[in-house]
């Protein structure tokens, strides 16, 4: 139709300098290439662990407190070497490692439809809402007590106290993230008719994951802190050896390696996790929508 | 919802003697039915099917309000808004794309969101992409584009609605004067090529003028339609042509006028 009363020259025209402008404009995304992250993203931490372990070793050479109080690297690792040979290792962390994650994906289960009604449905936010963020700030060591008491010294505790100390966590990160979705994208989606469970599926859940999935991972590391208080707090052999029975029993055993030993692997399992699930999942999800900054 | 949810086929289409939209007696207040502050007041508008209307209106003339009325977003206070070709499209002053989407998934959802078959939604997006000349853009993400091209992908996604009517609430305001030009050639072209109608709101007089066949003034505080003129200037215009500048000198004395009466009591 256009092209009746526009020369053809004019069209083409238009095209070339839309061409253009988009060129100009265009952000061009570049990915770090693999010897800088090394150097920016990997020498940093690993030079500051060096740091400590040197510092560390200094300060059992030069004998500030006794052996008993403060056991050298060598003492742990050698705790670590005997435990590998043992085969006692694995076996230990696997206890404490399969409960949290077991215990995290219920937790996902029920904080997730939990969350849902809590951000969409007004009365049962101003019911539940403040208890549910307040539950929050409740250590979960708190939990614990009345989960043996109620549930006897059995797994089943283990996952109550991992349940009310993630659940939570989940189910605010939701909220926060359904509260934080931009009202432009629940108009845009109503408009391209979108409404109701389309709505909540197509435009709420989308919008809201980053939220989502930082309540995920706060989730987690409330999962992993319950079950560390559980373990140390109702041992019994029924249980099984868990990293929280493996600390306890250096303290009873005064095994001072031992206890330093179990620290570490607690906080390494804690930091692994995160680093090798959480952090990328949230890192590409916020990669794909731009919202990742390079410094 | 007061208004119909079908969806709006070809054969559907409003014959030519028809409206895409009539807004009949609209007002809308905001707040309580006694204290509340009335934004628009006693609105009557047709738009043609296939016609190009512009609202034109200073900031507090409701223009907005009004789009999202026609939209159905909101309810009026009174009066009636018909649009017998379905649920019309809406394009905002934002691109409002989905970042979690690529371009092309974008406009794929809103031809989900109509019903159209999953086998023919990648082609048909890809087709309304070539539309606005964003073909190899596809699998680009939302902040990879510029904002000329967010804007096209936007268009693109409104017209997978398939609606006869296009609802456009300032789209170009954010974007420089380039690109600005640019896109209003390609809405001017695509707009020719297809059936649609466009209801275009803007505070731009020049872009009210280069765009549309009729521009509707309104006043402020509360909305009323102050003046109508019938552009018959021929398309494709520029937005820099003698008889576009001319107009627009006669229609900014009438808004400057209407804002004047604002500051004397």
């Amino acid at each position: 139709m256009a092209s009746t009363e526009t020369p053809v020259r004019k069209g083409d025209d238009l095209a070339g300098l839309e061409a253009g402008l988009d060129a100009l404009d265009s952000v061009q995304i570049r990915r770090t290439p693999v010897r800088e992250v090394l150097l920016k993203k990997v020498l940093p931490p690993v030079l500051a662990i060096v740091l400590v372990l040197a510092v560390w070793q200094l300060l059992v050479t030069l004998e500030v407190t006794d052996e008993g109080k403060l056991p050298s690297p060598g003492a742990v690792w050698g705790s670590l070497s005997t435990m590998w040979l043992e085969g006692t290792l694995l076996e230990v962390l696997w206890t404490s490692v399969s409960r949290a994650l077991l215990g995290f994906l219920l937790a996902l289960a029920i904080g997730t439809p939990l969350g849902l009604l809590v951000a969409r449905v007004g009365v049962i936010r101003t019911a539940i809402g403040p208890i549910l963020a307040g539950l929050q700030s409740l250590p979960s060591v708190a939990w614990v007590a009345p989960a043996v008491l109620w549930l006897g010294l059995n797994d089943s505790m283990m996952y109550a106290v991992i349940l009310l100390g993630a659940v939570p966590s989940i189910a605010n990160g939701l909220v926060a993230g359904v509260d934080q979705v931009p009202p432009l994208f629940l108009r845009a989606g109503r408009t391209l008719g979108a409404t109701g469970l389309k709505g909540a599926w197509h435009i709420v859940m989308p919008a809201a994951l980053p939220g989502y999935l930082a309540g995920l991972k706060q989730g987690w590391a409330f999962s992993w802190r319950s079950l560390m208080a559980a373990e140390i707090i109702a041992s019994s052999p029924d249980l099984g050896l868990g990293l929280g029975q493996l600390l306890e029993n250096g303290r009873n055993n005064f095994d001072m390696p031992g206890i330093f030993l179990a620290i570490f692997l607690i906080l390494l399992v804690g930091i692994a996790i995160d680093l090798l699930f959480f952090s990328p999942l949230e890192r590409a999800v916020l990669r794909r929508r731009g919202l990742l900054v390079k410094a | 919802m007061a208004t119909p949810t079908t969806l709006a086929k070809a054969e559907d289409r409003v014959p030519a003697t028809g409206h895409a939209a009539r807004l009949a007696h609209v007002s809308k207040s905001f707040g309580g039915p006694a204290g509340g502050q009335l934004v628009l007041d006693d609105i009557s508008l047709d738009v043609a099917p296939g016609e190009f209307v512009t609202l034109l209106g200073a900031s507090g003339c409701g223009k907005s309000t009004l789009l999202n009325l026609v939209a159905g977003l909101d309810r009026p206070s009174a009066g009636s808004i018909e649009t017998p070709g379905g649920r019309p499209a809406l394009m905002f002053q934002e691109h409002a794309l989905f970042p979690w989407l690529t371009a092309g998934k974008n406009v794929e959802l809103a031809l989900k969101l109509r019903g159209l078959p999953k086998a023919e939604r990648r082609p048909e997006a890809e087709r309304l992409l070539e539309l606005v000349r964003l073909g190899g853009s596809y699998g680009k993400r939302v902040h990879e584009l510029s904002g000329g091209m967010r804007q096209r992908v936007a268009l693109a996604r409104a017209l997978a609605q398939a609606s006869d009517l296009l609802l456009m609430d300032e789209p170009f305001a954010a974007l420089d004067a380039i690109t600005r030009d640019v896109l209003h050639d390609e809405l001017t072209r695509i707009w020719r090529e297809t059936n649609l109608s466009v209801l275009f709101v803007t505070h731009n007089v020049r872009e009210a003028v280069r765009l549309a066949q009729r521009v509707v003034l309104l006043s402020s505080r509360p909305g009323r339609i102050a003046r109508e003129w019938t552009i018959d200037i021929p398309q494709p215009r520029r937005i820099e042509d003698a008889a576009v500048a001319e107009l627009s000198v006669e229609i900014t004395e009438e808004l400057r006028g209407e804002i004047r009466r604002h500051g004397q009591h």
